[in-house]
């Protein structure tokens, strides 16, 4: 880093100082390090190390059967789990050429939204937090929960959530499930815009994040930018739009894009898709609740070699038993093939390579992981800013070391 | 016109001929392979040309047959081209013994980290990488965990005194 820095005639020390910022630092909201080069205040230099939490997910994924990923996936990005996890059922269903009921593809978009909602407001509050205004973290906070709630309702679990099954879900949504989801709906927008006006127009705010952490939209395609990173720079890809799963391609949403790709962009385009998710989730609702009668009680699709068979058949029917003891035991073949299946991860795009030879389990899986692939430009980014503006970069830009490391 | 897979094929076949091999069409996506020397010639050609404009690259990884003698390792490329949005995905395969791949990452910035990972993991020699050392596992590893040989380790080991995390 020092060659960044004319250094007068004879001195004998470098006149940078060298700050380690992480693996465990309270700014660093994860496990990474960045070795950040400063002349005075301002950065000359970052070097990113990943590879903390390593947890050799691919290795472990090449000796699992197909249900046994889903909870590695849970373990990427942690705060949206869920997405994750659909987007290794989806990608399944796909190599096993699986068409899904509607309702399914709905129950699902309401789900992949509100992970999406609880995602960004945790970035979005956490960039607050690294400005110094923690009360909206706090604040919002409660919503998370109650997003967590109906997680807990439908699968059990709250953040490695393993919600879903290749088909479908384990059971069908409870009462209880909608009527919180109904509150959410509810009350969640109040809440937004109160956020909103806490941030949007603060001078405090404006201030510590307009021209922070820019990047062009040429850049950003160059660093293999997706999601709301890249389309705070100007890119309106969305794989929602532009490759279309779990029934995206009916409904009709906005994609929010920025112009600068400075944090405050990335900011705002966090901020309009939690609307648009809201939106998505509203209208995902209103088709759920049109389905009347049997059509009301579809919760997985016709798939019994992958999908477990109900509790009490598996005592009383032999085909049930049969099937329940070939899944559990990890005795189905895949179909040979090789698929890349992307989803819109509330990072980016969340891609799995899938190579399968027709043995048990994935004979070669690849995670594209959009942190680990957007987290190269940091030091692009934070170059020639000040210390504090490295801080806030790293948090708008939503580093999650679990999706960092796989 | 909108860009279609017989447009990318013929493309690419006037441009090279024979050398892209492999014409495949797995669940709708162009797959095409070529020699191992040629990788960056058909990058370049891919992002350059004015028709195909393949400037996104979404995702680099390797994948290990030890059965296919002396091409053992194929690093995949998964390109998109935003404006049409169409992806293909392009193989190369190199020999274990021997891997050396010339590195994209002149063409993407995004490809310094992904062959650093394939590097590490398969242990791909990116001829040309600015950087090319382990990032997820430790330096001084002496082996490439992801090639197949490499089991995961017995859940049953005995020798493994390790009370501190619970495993004796």
């Amino acid at each position: 880093m020092s060659e960044h820095v004319k250094l007068p005639e004879g001195s004998l020390e470098k006149q940078t100082t060298t700050l380690n910022l992480g693996p465990t630092h309270p700014a660093t909201h994860g496990v990474f390090q960045n070795i950040i080069e400063l002349d005075g205040e301002r950065i000359v230099g970052a070097t990113q190390t990943v590879g903390y939490i390593h947890r050799a997910f691919e290795k472990i994924a090449e000796h699992r059967p197909l249900y046994q990923i889903t909870p590695l996936t849970d373990r990427m990005n942690y705060c949206s789990s869920p997405i994750n996890n659909m987007g290794w059922h989806i990608t399944c269903e796909r190599l096993l050429g699986v068409k899904t009921p509607k309702r399914v593809d709905y129950l699902r978009i309401i789900i992949m939204e509100l992970a999406r909602i609880s995602d960004h407001l945790i970035c979005n509050s956490i960039v607050g937090v690294d400005s110094g205004a923690y009360t909206g973290f706090l604040y919002v906070m409660q919503y998370r929960e109650l997003i967590y709630e109906i997680y807990e309702e439908i699968c059990g679990s709250r953040l490695t959530t393993n919600i879903g099954r290749i088909g479908g879900f384990e059971r069908n949504f409870t009462n209880t499930a909608f009527e919180k989801l109904e509150k959410f709906i509810k009350e969640w927008p109040i809440v937004l815009e109160e956020f909103d006006n806490l941030f949007k127009r603060n001078r405090i705010f404006m201030d510590r994040t307009i021209g922070v952490g820019p990047i062009s939209a040429e850049r950003a395609l160059n660093y293999g930018f997706t999601g709301p990173n890249l389309r705070a720079a100007g890119v309106d890809y969305d794989v929602r739009v532009h490759t279309p799963y779990s029934s995206y391609e009916d409904f009709d949403f906005t994609i929010p894009v920025g112009s600068t790709g400075d944090c405050y962009d990335r900011f705002l385009v966090r901020d309009q898709e939690m609307w648009q998710s809201l939106y998505l989730i509203k209208e995902a609702y209103k088709k759920v609740q049109d389905f009347k009668g049997a059509d009301a009680e579809i919760f997985h699709a016709d798939l019994p070699d992958y999908y477990l068979p109900d509790k009490k058949d598996v005592y009383t029917k032999m085909e049930a038993l049969i099937y329940h003891f070939k899944i559990v035991m990890g005795e189905i073949d895949i179909p040979a093939g090789e698929i890349y299946s992307p989803v819109e991860g509330a990072n980016g795009e969340l891609g799995f390579y899938l190579v399968s030879d027709g043995g048990r389990t994935p004979y070669r899986l690849h995670f594209r992981r959009p942190c680990f692939i957007y987290y190269q430009a940091y030091s692009e980014l934070t170059k020639g800013g000040m210390l504090s503006d490295a801080i806030i970069t790293m948090s708008s830009l939503n580093l999650i070391a679990g999706e960092l490391d796989a | 016109m909108a860009l279609s897979s017989e447009i990318i094929k013929q493309k690419l076949l006037d441009k090279f001929g024979e050398e892209i091999t492999g014409w495949e069409e797995p669940y709708g996506m162009i797959t095409f392979s070529s020699n191992k020397d040629l990788n960056l010639k058909v990058l370049q050609f891919l992002y350059d040309d004015p028709e195909l404009q393949f400037r996104f690259l979404t995702d680099l990884c390797a994948v290990h047959y030890p059965e296919k003698k002396g091409e053992e390792i194929a690093v995949v490329y998964h390109l998109h081209n935003l404006v049409d949005n169409i992806r293909i995905r392009f193989k190369i395969n190199t020999d274990i013994n021997q891997p050396d791949v010339f590195s994209a990452t002149a063409l993407y910035a995004a490809a310094n980290w992904m062959e650093r990972e394939t590097f590490d993991f398969y242990g791909v020699n990116f001829i040309g990488h600015p950087n090319l050392k382990r990032i997820l596992n430790v330096d001084d590893m002496e082996y490439f965990p992801m090639r197949k040989e490499f089991p995961l380790e017995d859940q049953t080991r005995l020798d493994k005194d390790d009370e501190m995390f619970g495993r004796n």
